[in-house]
């Protein structure tokens, strides 16, 4: 129950006066409480836990960390030390002969 | 959503890890704050990835295994009550309590009812005037504001027959318990990141000063672990200990102000007793003195049970990071999640269950030699 899960939300509509949408996770689709996001579009990603939306997902900022982690490896072969580069190649040719 | 599945790249795995590679130069033990997190590090085997040295320890949270075993038995008696309908979340019904548990409760003729959420148990008060609604509000600062907007509503709506029996319970005590325990190894936290959604980072950075650990808010896909691990590690290297936020698409600085200003509104801060571990200060929530009437503790007049817990079941020290579950002498063999001794078995997300379903029963207790690349079992599959 401690999963908190990213859905998409579908629709929108005032419940017995509660904000609430229809939330798509892949297939499955859920009633969600928007009490604590009230701004939440149709279209946007949320966080759901137990049947609440608690935040918006960025999908800006899953860009920026996917591209983070993918200079990663440009600078770590530009700058990286080429011992120690050249050490886990062989490490890792080992371990694959193995 | 599209970039999900990226974040579960093999071949970025690869290059975080390099990177956690190129920068260890002596061993480090970091703990892994949420059960959800735990679940992907031994699915995904990023345990065993890691550099020799870099050690992963398993942190408390876990919402359905703290519970103690005391509220489990208060759960148990209300809903025994002839008139009750006792709500929970699914993974509660098979947590031990002292001589049974909900399941049975509900084979000897209890109305306990599974809902997916706590506004699912409210409709079901609103549905049936004439009974009692109870429903079982457990969890983290995650699982508290559904919950804390449930009471609110039903006051709202006027709906009398709706009460919550609460154990809630809040991160920040509890890595200050586990920093001042003298048995601790552990030298950064990777923190909660849903929990961190909701409270934002504001809690942190007091903890990481005073106790000079690192403390990363962390997602819950294999690179959000890795890339949690990357800084914490690179921390620790440069004798660093700030809070950093690696969770920023779903974790704003302030965190979720809605949500805090409910929980300010229906609950207050109280010391609460952790299964297994004991009683942590300032650890838990309860409702406050406004909404005291919608406290099942109160209105069923429980909060005379107290139970002593049994010692068979080592999960206290598995939720401090002392113990690998595969370490206790009943794992796998008197304890398993069709027979659990403890709630860490049970819960879909404890650390027994972890290790029971991904990791090969076999295995020694001490934690294999790191593997090299490129063997990223990314989407590694259950072996038990
Ligand atoms: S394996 Fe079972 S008995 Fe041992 S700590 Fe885990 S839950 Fe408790």
């Amino acid at each position: 129950m401690c999963l908190a899960v990213p859905g998409r939300v579908v629709e929108i509509e005032e419940r017995d006066g509660t904000r609430m949408a229809v939330v798509d996770f892949g297939g499955v689709v859920k009633d969600v409480c928007l009490e604590y996001l009230p701004d939440l579009a149709v279209g946007e990603y949320a966080i759901v836990h137990v049947g609440f939306a608690l935040q918006r997902l960025d999908e800006e900022s899953a860009r920026k960390t996917l591209e983070l982690f993918n200079e990663l490896g440009l600078l770590q072969e530009e700058f990286g030390d080429p011992w120690e580069a050249a050490a886990g190649a062989g490490a890792a040719a080992k371990e694959v002969q193995q | 959503m599209k970039y999900l599945e990226e974040f579960r790249d093999p071949e970025l795995a690869r290059r975080l890890l390099d990177d956690i590679r190129a920068t260890v130069t002596r061993p480090w033990a970091l703990m892994e704050v949420c059960g959800g997190q735990t679940h992907t590090i031994i699915r995904h085997g990023i345990d065993q990835l890691l550099p020799e040295g870099v050690e992963l320890i398993h942190g408390p949270g876990c919402p359905v295994c703290v519970t103690p075993l005391e509220v489990i038995d208060k759960a148990l008696e209300i809903a025994s009550r002839p008139g009750v309908i006792f709500c929970s979340f699914g993974d509660m019904l098979r947590v031990p309590g002292t001589d049974r548990d909900l399941f049975r409760v509900r084979g000897e003729g209890g109305d306990v009812r599974v809902v997916y959420s706590p506004l699912d148990a409210l409709r079901i008060a609103q549905q049936n005037p004439d009974r009692e609604v109870v429903f079982f509000g457990i969890g983290f600062e995650t699982t508290a504001p559904p919950n804390a907007m449930t009471v609110y509503q039903a006051r709202k709506l006027g709906i009398r027959n709706f009460s919550l029996l609460v154990s809630h319970v809040r991160v920040p005590p509890a890595i200050e318990a586990i920093m001042t325990s003298p048995d601790c190894r552990v030298q950064g936290f990777l923190a909660a990141g849903h929990v961190c959604s909701v409270m934002g980072v504001d809690e942190y950075p007091e903890l990481a000063e005073r106790h000079r650990v690192p403390i990363v808010v962390t997602g819950f896909e294999p690179l959000d672990i890795l890339e949690g691990i990357r800084r914490t590690v690179r921390q620790l290297e440069r004798g660093e200990h700030t809070v950093e936020n690696a969770y920023q698409r779903a974790v704003r600085p302030e965190g979720n102000p809605a949500a805090k200003a409910m929980l300010a509104d229906v609950f207050e801060v109280t010391d609460r007793a952790w299964r297994g571990i004991g009683v942590i200060p300032q650890s838990g929530w309860r409702l406050s003195p406004r909404y005291r009437d919608q406290d099942a503790e109160h209105r069923f007049q429980v909060s005379g049970i107290t139970t002593v817990e049994p010692a068979e079941c080592r999960s206290g020290e598995v939720l401090q990071g002392l113990l690998k579950p595969n370490q206790c002498e009943a794992f796998g063999t008197t304890c398993t999640p069709r027979n659990p001794l403890g709630a860490t078995m049970v819960s879909s997300e404890g650390a027994c269950a972890a290790y029971y379903l991904y990791r090969r029963l076999g295995l020694p207790a001490a934690p294999p030699p790191a593997r090299s690349l490129p063997v990223v079992p990314l989407e590694a599959s259950p072996v038990a």
